[in-house]
């Protein structure tokens, strides 16, 4: 055993002291599955999908120092069986009708579905009825596909310097909410550029007038897979920090 | 409809099945069949029947297309109740001339939301896409029929 290497299925992986086991992987072209985690935002560890066992204990990967010589199973058909249920979950919690969606073949939630061979939602709908808010000139919120990633909330506070969303009540409460005189977009300070109006890896925010430029079939993850596209984020996240 | 876009691959599938109710066919009640191939959520009280028909009298049942799998885009009306939905269509929307609420025994009563078809009944596999290739069906229908588990390749799974 080396110095600051862990063991991810029998691959070695270097780290640096203070990366996490996501940060490592990522950084040496393993892919973890991971909805929630994005290179340069705080990790928060909501989605699981990335959970992984470290021995007989099931961990988040984004959230998880690493530490020499921690030996990692991720690739496993167990794990990625619990991946797909937390998939599924995602999937009935919330109402995603992916033919109606403008979001669809670039939607982070459906291309973890196409990636780990979901092929139903297994579980019983939950039936949400949750709010839209059309207010913006430029961006809807459909709060009916939002997975509670908190994405959007660590962008705006940590990249955009702003404070647009937060996540209010617990469990099967829990909702995305916009900090705002009238709880509207419209009343807040978002603008389009912003990483927070970018990142939402489902359909919940999205850009007006723009859904249909790219024909359905020849979206991303109609070409790609979101393994490939999740270490493309974070190369391109590293070579843009080499530049600063 | 999907279905028929197997083309002329539907004559060499022909000399391995027969098909019972179907929309090719006239048959009213599904019988005693190997393969039942259900598309649709279910909305409306005959759907159930139809759907509880089709589970007693198939051995393998097949959810087809979105619609089947999670409600798909007529489950867009379960953000609504049905008595908004049913005043909106046919008394105070826009356009709407004499309006009344259809109220005929013959109409088959709508359920409170639309529901996948597995949580009405056992389903034993999936077909997702809206709608699945013709190319998707082969690939579910082939190894079935030749008595063997089928598996959708990645490049098929589509839920759009
Ligand atoms: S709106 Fe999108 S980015 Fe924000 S928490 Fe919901 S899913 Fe995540």
């Amino acid at each position: 055993m080396t110095h600051n290497t862990i063991t991810i299925d029998g691959q070695e992986v270097p780290f640096e002291v203070g990366q996490t086991i996501m940060d490592a992987a990522l950084a040496a072209k393993v892919y973890i599955p991971h909805l929630c985690h994005y290179p340069g935002l705080t990790p928060h560890g909501n989605c699981r999908l990335c959970s992984i066992e470290i021995g007989k204990k099931s961990v988040a990967a984004c959230t998880t120092p690493a530490v020499a010589g921690q030996q990692i199973s991720s690739n496993t058909p167990a794990i990625n069986a619990a991946r797909k249920s937390i998939t599924q979950m995602l999937f009935i919690e919330g109402n995603h009708i992916c033919p109606s969606c403008e979001k669809s073949g670039n939607c982070k939630l459906q291309a973890m579905g196409y990636f780990l061979g979901m092929l139903d939602e297994h579980f019983p709908q939950f039936y949400q009825r949750r709010k839209i808010d059309a207010s913006h000139a430029d961006i809807v919120l459909d709060r009916d596909r939002c997975i509670l990633c908190d994405l959007c909330v660590r962008a705006s506070r940590e990249v955009d310097g702003k404070n647009v969303f937060a996540i209010a009540g617990r469990g099967t409460e829990a909702h995305l909410i916009v900090n705002s005189s009238s709880g509207k977009l419209v009343d807040s300070n978002l603008e389009v550029d912003d990483l927070a109006a970018n990142i939402c890896p489902v359909g919940a925010i999205l850009k007006k007038s723009q859904g249909y430029d790219v024909p359905i079939g020849e979206r991303i993850y109609d070409q790609h897979t979101i393994s490939e596209i999740g270490l493309q984020e974070s190369i391109a996240k590293e070579s843009k920090s080499d530049d600063n | 409809m999907s279905f028929l876009d197997m083309d002329e691959r539907l004559v060499a599938l022909l000399e391995q099945v027969e098909f019972n109710r179907s929309p090719l066919t006239d048959i009213k009640h599904c019988g005693s069949c190997e393969i039942g191939l259900i598309e649709g959520g279910v909305c409306n009280a005959e759907n159930v029947k139809v759907l509880q028909e089709f589970r007693a009298n198939c051995k393998t049942l097949i959810a087809v297309g979105a619609c089947a799998i999670n409600g798909g885009v007529p489950a867009m009306r379960n953000h609504f109740d049905l008595k908004d939905c049913l005043q909106e269509a046919y008394e105070t929307g826009i356009g709407v001339t004499n309006p009344q609420i259809p109220n005929d025994t013959e109409l088959p009563l709508l359920l409170d939301k639309v529901y996948p078809i597995h949580e009405v009944v056992p389903v034993d596999y999936y077909l997702p896409g809206c709608p699945p290739s013709a190319d998707a069906f082969l690939q579910i229908l082939g190894p079935l029929l030749a008595g063997k588990e089928p598996v959708l390749s990645s490049d098929h799974l589509h839920y759009d």
